[in-house]
Order: C-alpha cells, then sequence, then structure tokens
C-alpha cells in the first residue's frame, strides 16, 4: 500500500495553473499507472499539461506527436530496411547485426529508458481509427517485442503516459476504460485570474479586468464561429501591454481583434454590431448573473 | 450506495465496466479520496466516464445517489463507541491489523462514507480517523471525531454543488443538434470513409516489403484512401421542418466538401415523398425531379438518409391523390413511394428531429417507423444511423401493423 502523501505528488508548477480536479486526474494516473487521457477545447493548456506533470515529478519527457498519418508500430520501433539493403550493395557497416537497423521509436524508448519518464501521446485522434487499439496492448503491459529479433523490451520503470485528443474522432472503448479521463474545462474568471498572472505578473488589475471581461463576453457570443481561448488572450494581453492602450479605449471597444478573433467571418460580425450602435459591456454585471461577482 | 452509483451510470447509458469500476476502488483503496466528497466526486468521474458528453448523465445520477450525503449521514453509534475508546488505537495485533486492511468492499464503502459524513469540508491535515482500504484505521491520536467538522473554510465547492450544476449538460449527445454538436457530427459521419478495395499501390510498403525480400519486388495494394460511400438525401422542408432545415443541410453540405463522400444528393419533398422530388429547397416546379428517375439514376450502393418528423395527416401517407399540393395529384400513395425506396435502396434511414417519445402518439410516424429504420436527428441519432447504414446487413423491414 501506498501512503498518501506518495499519491499527493503533482500539485502543478509554477508556470501552470491546475485545477483540483484536474491534479487529482493526474495524480491518480500516476499512482494507477494507467494512461492519463486529456481532452478539453484548442487553447486549454492539454499539451502543456504533459510538460509540467513532467516538471512537477522531476522527470524526463518524451513526446510522440501524431499526424494522420502515424503508425502505431512506429511508436515502438522502426526497422530501416532501405538503409540496411543500401549498406549490403555498398558494403558498408555490419549488415550481418540487424539491431543496428532498429530504431527505437518514442514509446520504444522510454520503455527501454533506465529512468521513468513522462511520455506524452500528442492528439492521438488525428490518427488512423485503429491506432489506439494498436499500442493498446503495449499500453497495458509496458512491453513489446521486436519481431525482427526476437528480443523484448520491457519497461523497467512504468511511464506516466498522458495522451491529449481534441476530440476529432472517436476513441475505441477498450482503449477509453484503460484510461483516466479529464475534460480540462474553460477556466472560470477566477482561476483565468491566477493563470494570467502567471504569464503576466504584476498586470494592473483594472486592466486584466477589463481585459477579460472582453473575452468573456467575446465568449459569450453564440454566433462566433471560433471562440477565443486562453492562449489567444494570454496573447492579446501581451500586445495590449506592448502598445500601451488606455483604459478608456480597452474599455470602450476591443482593440487589435486580430489576435482573439481568428476567422473573417467572426471579425464581420463584431466590426457590424459596432457599426450598429452595439456597445461591448464595460463591467461584470453586463455579462450576466453568471459572472456577478 | 455505491454500487447504486455504478448501476445508475450504466442505467443512463454510461458505458461503464468491471474494469472501471475496479480502478475506482484502487482508487479509494490507497486513500486518494482524502476523505472528502469533492475529491471523490472527481475521482470518481476521472475513473468511469471516459468522454465529457457523459459528465451530465454522471452529475444527474452522482447527485441522485449522493443527494444528502454531506453532512447529514450520522455514523453509526457502534462506529463511535469504538473510536471514541482510546484503547482501540493502540496494541492492536498484527492479526486485527491484517482484518482490517482485508476490508472487504462494502464494509471499505461503508467506512469511506462515514467518514465523508464528518469530513466533507476538511481537505487535509490530521484526524485520519477512519482509514479507508488498507491504510491503519487508527489515525492521529487523540482527535476526538466529532471535533473535526469545527473549524476550516470549504475552499473549494462541494460536490454536491459541482454535479447540481450540471454543467456540462451542453455536452450531452441525446439532445438535438445545435451548432456546436454539428461540427462532431461531421466527423462523426466521417467514419463512414475508409472503405473500398484493395487498389492502391502502397509505395512504402512495397518498397519496405521488397527490402526485406532481398530485393525481389513485391507489390503491396492497400484501400483507396477515397471512400465509396454515396449518399442520397431526402429532405422534408415544408412548415413544421423549417427549424430544421438549415442545421441539417449545413452540415450535409460540409460533409460534401470535405469529400468525405464519393457522392452526395440531396432532394426535398414536403411532408412525404410522391412521385416527384424538388432538387431545390424551395421546391419549384420547375425544378421537380420525379422519383422514379431517382430510382433508375441510382442504385443500391447508395445509401438513403431521409429527414422529416414523419407526421402528417393520415391522408396524406395512405390515401392516393394524398399530396398536400393539390396540383400533384397522383394515384400512387405516399406509403407506396416509401416502400419503394426502401426496397430498392437496402440501406436506407429515417431522422426524425421530433423526440422518440412522441413517434408512438402519430399515426404516420408509426407507419413510416416499420417502413424504415428511425432515429433521432441528436449525435447518438445520427451515429446509430450511420451504424445502420454501413452495417454488415441491411435490418430487415419491420412487418406493418395495424
Amino acid at each position: 500500500m501506498s501512503d498518501r502523501s506518495d499519491f499527493y505528488r503533482f500539485v502543478g508548477t509554477k508556470g501552470y495553473i491546475v485545477s483540483r480536479p484536474l491534479v487529482e486526474a493526474v495524480n491518480c494516473a500516476v499512482a494507477l499507472q494507467r494512461p492519463l487521457l486529456i481532452k478539453g477545447e484548442p487553447g486549454t493548456g492539454k499539451t502543456l499539461l504533459a510538460h509540467h506533470v513532467a516538471e512537477g515529478l522531476g522527470l524526463p519527457m518524451e513526446s510522440w506527436h501524431i499526424k494522420s498519418t502515424s503508425k502505431a508500430a512506429e511508436g515502438l520501433y522502426v526497422y530501416d530496411t532501405l538503409q540496411r539493403l543500401n549498406d549490403a550493395r555498398f558494403g558498408e557497416g555490419d549488415v550481418q547485426d540487424i539491431r543496428g537497423y532498429i530504431k527505437l521509436g518514442p514509446l520504444g524508448r522510454v520503455f527501454a529508458a533506465e529512468q521513468r519518464h513522462v511520455l506524452l501521446i500528442d492528439e492521438v485522434d488525428k490518427a488512423d481509427l485503429e491506432f489506439p487499439n494498436d499500442i493498446l496492448r503495449e499500453l497495458d503491459e509496458m512491453r513489446f517485442t521486436i519481431m525482427e529479433t526476437g528480443d523484448e523490451v520491457v519497461a523497467r520503470e512504468r511511464p506516466v503516459v498522458i495522451i491529449t485528443s481534441n476530440n476529432e474522432k472517436e476513441l475505441p472503448d477498450a482503449f477509453l476504460r484503460r484510461c483516466v479521463f479529464h475534460f480540462i474545462d474553460f477556466p472560470e474568471p477566477p482561476l483565468m485570474r491566477q493563470i494570467v498572472d502567471v504569464h503576466h505578473p504584476n498586470l494592473d488589475s483594472t486592466l486584466l479586468d477589463q481585459a477579460l471581461i472582453k473575452f468573456y463576453w467575446l465568449r459569450g457570443q453564440n454566433e462566433l464561429r471560433k471562440k477565443p481561448s486562453t492562449s489567444e488572450l494570454i496573447d492579446w494581453i501581451a500586445t495590449l501591454l506592448r502598445s500601451g492602450i488606455s483604459q478608456e479605449q480597452l474599455e470602450a471597444h476591443i482593440p487589435f481583434l486580430g489576435s482573439l478573433l481568428k476567422n473573417e467571418q467572426d471579425t464581420a460580425a463584431l466590426q457590424g454590431h459596432e457599426q450598429q450602435g452595439g456597445t461591448v459591456p464595460k463591467s461584470w454585471s453586463d455579462l450576466g448573473p453568471r459572472y456577478n461577482q | 450506495m455505491f454500487l447504486d452509483l455504478f448501476y445508475g451510470l450504466r442505467e443512463e447509458g454510461v458505458p461503464v465496466a468491471i474494469q472501471e469500476w475496479q480502478m475506482l476502488m484502487s482508487v479509494l483503496e490507497r486513500g486518494m479520496h482524502d476523505c472528502n466528497l469533492l475529491s471523490f466526486y472527481n475521482l470518481a468521474k476521472a475513473c468511469l466516464v471516459k468522454s465529457e458528453t457523459y459528465f451530465d448523465a454522471f452529475d444527474r445520477v452522482f447527485a441522485r445517489v449522493f443527494h444528502g450525503v454531506e453532512g447529514e449521514l450520522n455514523p453509526s453509534d457502534e462506529l463511535m463507541e469504538w473510536l471514541n475508546d482510546p484503547k482501540n488505537f493502540e496494541g492492536l495485533s498484527e492479526e486485527q491489523r491484517r482484518m482490517l486492511e482485508e476490508l472487504d468492499a462494502d464494509e471499505l464503502m461503508r467506512r469511506f462514507l462515514e467518514t465523508l459524513a464528518e469530513q466533507d469540508e476538511r481537505h487535509d491535515g490530521g484526524g485520519r480517523w477512519v482509514g479507508t482500504g488498507g491504510h491503519s484505521p487508527f489515525g492521529h491520536g487523540g482527535e476526538h471525531p466529532t471535533g473535526i467538522r469545527v473549524g476550516g473554510h470549504s475552499r473549494n465547492r462541494s460536490a454536491m454543488k459541482v454535479a447540481e450544476d450540471r454543467r456540462f449538460e451542453s455536452y450531452r449527445t441525446d439532445v438535438t443538434l445545435d451548432t456546436r454538436n454539428l461540427r462532431v457530427a461531421i466527423r462523426r459521419l466521417r467514419h463512414l470513409t475508409r472503405q473500398g478495395p484493395e487498389d492502391e499501390l502502397d509505395i512504402d510498403e512495397t518498397l519496405d516489403s521488397t527490402c526485406k525480400n532481398a530485393g525481389e519486388i513485391e507489390l503491396v495494394f492497400r484501400p483507396e484512401r477515397r471512400n465509396n460511400m454515396r449518399l442520397l438525401l431526402f429532405m422534408d422542408v415544408g412548415g413544421t421542418m423549417e427549424p430544421y432545415y438549415e442545421p441539417v443541410s449545413r452540415l450535409l453540405t460540409a460533409l460534401h466538401e470535405e469529400r468525405g463522400l464519393r457522392a452526395f444528393e440531396a432532394y426535398y419533398f414536403h411532408n412525404c415523398i410522391y412521385e416527384r422530388v424538388g432538387a431545390s429547397a424551395d421546391l419549384y416546379l420547375k425544378d421537380a425531379v420525379p422519383t422514379g428517375d431517382l430510382l433508375r439514376r441510382f442504385d443500391d450502393r447508395w445509401k438513403v438518409m431521409i429527414v422529416g418528423d414523419a407526421a402528417m395527416h393520415p391522408a396524406e401517407l395512405m390515401s392516393a391523390r394524398g399530396n398536400i399540393n393539390p396540383r400533384h395529384e397522383s394515384d400512387t400513395r405516399g406509403v407506396d413511394w416509401l416502400w419503394r425506396i426502401r426496397e430498392h435502396f437496402q440501406r436506407a434511414v429515417w431522422l426524425n428531429p421530433d423526440p422518440p417519445k412522441d413517434w408512438e402518439y402519430t399515426r404516420t410516424t408509426r407507419v413510416i417507423k416499420s417502413i424504415f429504420p428511425m432515429f433521432p436527428l441528436s449525435l447518438d441519432g445520427i451515429q446509430d444511423a450511420v451504424t445502420t447504414l454501413i452495417g454488415s446487413r441491411p435490418s430487415a423491414p419491420s412487418i406493418l401493423r395495424h
């Protein structure tokens, strides 16, 4: 039985603010040695989480960024037949030793490593439908066999596996069953203040208030095709700071819209709103009861 | 009570299996819930629910099962007595200790609940006086169990409040499509893709195999990436269907533009399909296409999706000359046209924007439901409809009931 103090290992890092459910999900996954599946809107810091879990736990990290062409086998190892053929023809290298042509992939490297790693499998939903099923056994048993040599790679230390998904494809049930799941909900204003504070410390509180009011108001507009996310807010605030814009200007309208809205129609819709005499809110109470503090 | 949560979730259609349940149990055994209902709520959610679309169901079940647990449940007198007696805190024999560590799940849960009753607002610090799951049950000495409740404000919202808030309602999938759900639905329909004969040369694999073959050329083929799906859409655009026209047509147009389908054709009708369907949504007479032509042009490789509320006057469906538009009278009944479509195209589904509970109350809906497999126009419904469309065997039409 592990001690409870052992369980509460990850508490967030200086550069990354986590909500309590997320901390608990992370620690749950770490303790159970199960993969942690993270979903959430783009820009809520899914990928960043893995980096900070690694930092928080003091473990090295390996990432495996999934693309639509990624195959499960690539994560384990690649047998470079072409190189071997080439070497055989030109008499270079030790062609007899197949092991020299086996290159471990991210998953393979993490298993083979001496030290416990954090493994990020980023955007698992980008890959083919069968992809998650193909790494199921490897993630479960933390071992695999290299077919060409018969060598078995067994994880000395079960890595902390963090998997992110953007919901582009449905993941198979068998895969989901093995994961601890967390959905990163969009941060509420108080948490958002903390997050902004990490990136822009000592920000003037009136400015922050105004920025957040505009930001949450924008997000509340249903017509928008792409709602601005946390990372866009942080960029936008950086722009605001650098331009040295005045409080009054920020109060009346939304400057540098380009860093918040990434879609022409959205920008046009907002301009239309302003031209028709629509106003943007100036205080939290303008946003409705949900944000009344 | 804990099993109520498990079965409650299953009843709500959340796919929870024993494996996940064991996962949660082993988390509880390690005492990770920290004797706190909110932590328990978070952990249970992380372990049991694997999609945000089920968060709302989870919240509902959790609120139902644990309603009133916080601060109301009294620990049993027996346990209180035992705890109050300081003798129990020391000198447990090895055997007793082992016994305590081997508490079965029920006992574990009972104790956990009792702990919750006392400690729902405290997050950390002393007084782990009831171990849950194998921890030593005699916690820090001297702390009186009833004293724990005193002091310490809740810094977090309580689990019940979180659960009762149901903030994830908008992620439910059994509600009718709104703009947000639409995008996900499109992706679901893309599951239809990757099918077809193995007729494309896979260069990489061919190279690999050839190399492995010591230079003997070996060709490897793979299925064509362009998919084979042909979808024929019939859409009811009359009166009651007005609110649904926009989302559905946007959905399917987007699908077509994404080249998710090999071919896509859309036709429109009002209430029921007769001898002519409209090629445009405004149903202009000059654009009308004979339904019979469609049956000739499209073979049974085409999948048919009909979107409509199936609710009309019975005569519009069941009698000759039933067409709602008096200029379009003909001798063939609407229901016969529907049967023809059903028989010509092996795979056809009907998507109905009305909630399924209303279907039985409308006579025409009942009839149409016996002709086409009918699904609600929601994410879940579309997914089921898609499964039916690409399923290995077309489902036999059920016999007409009158």
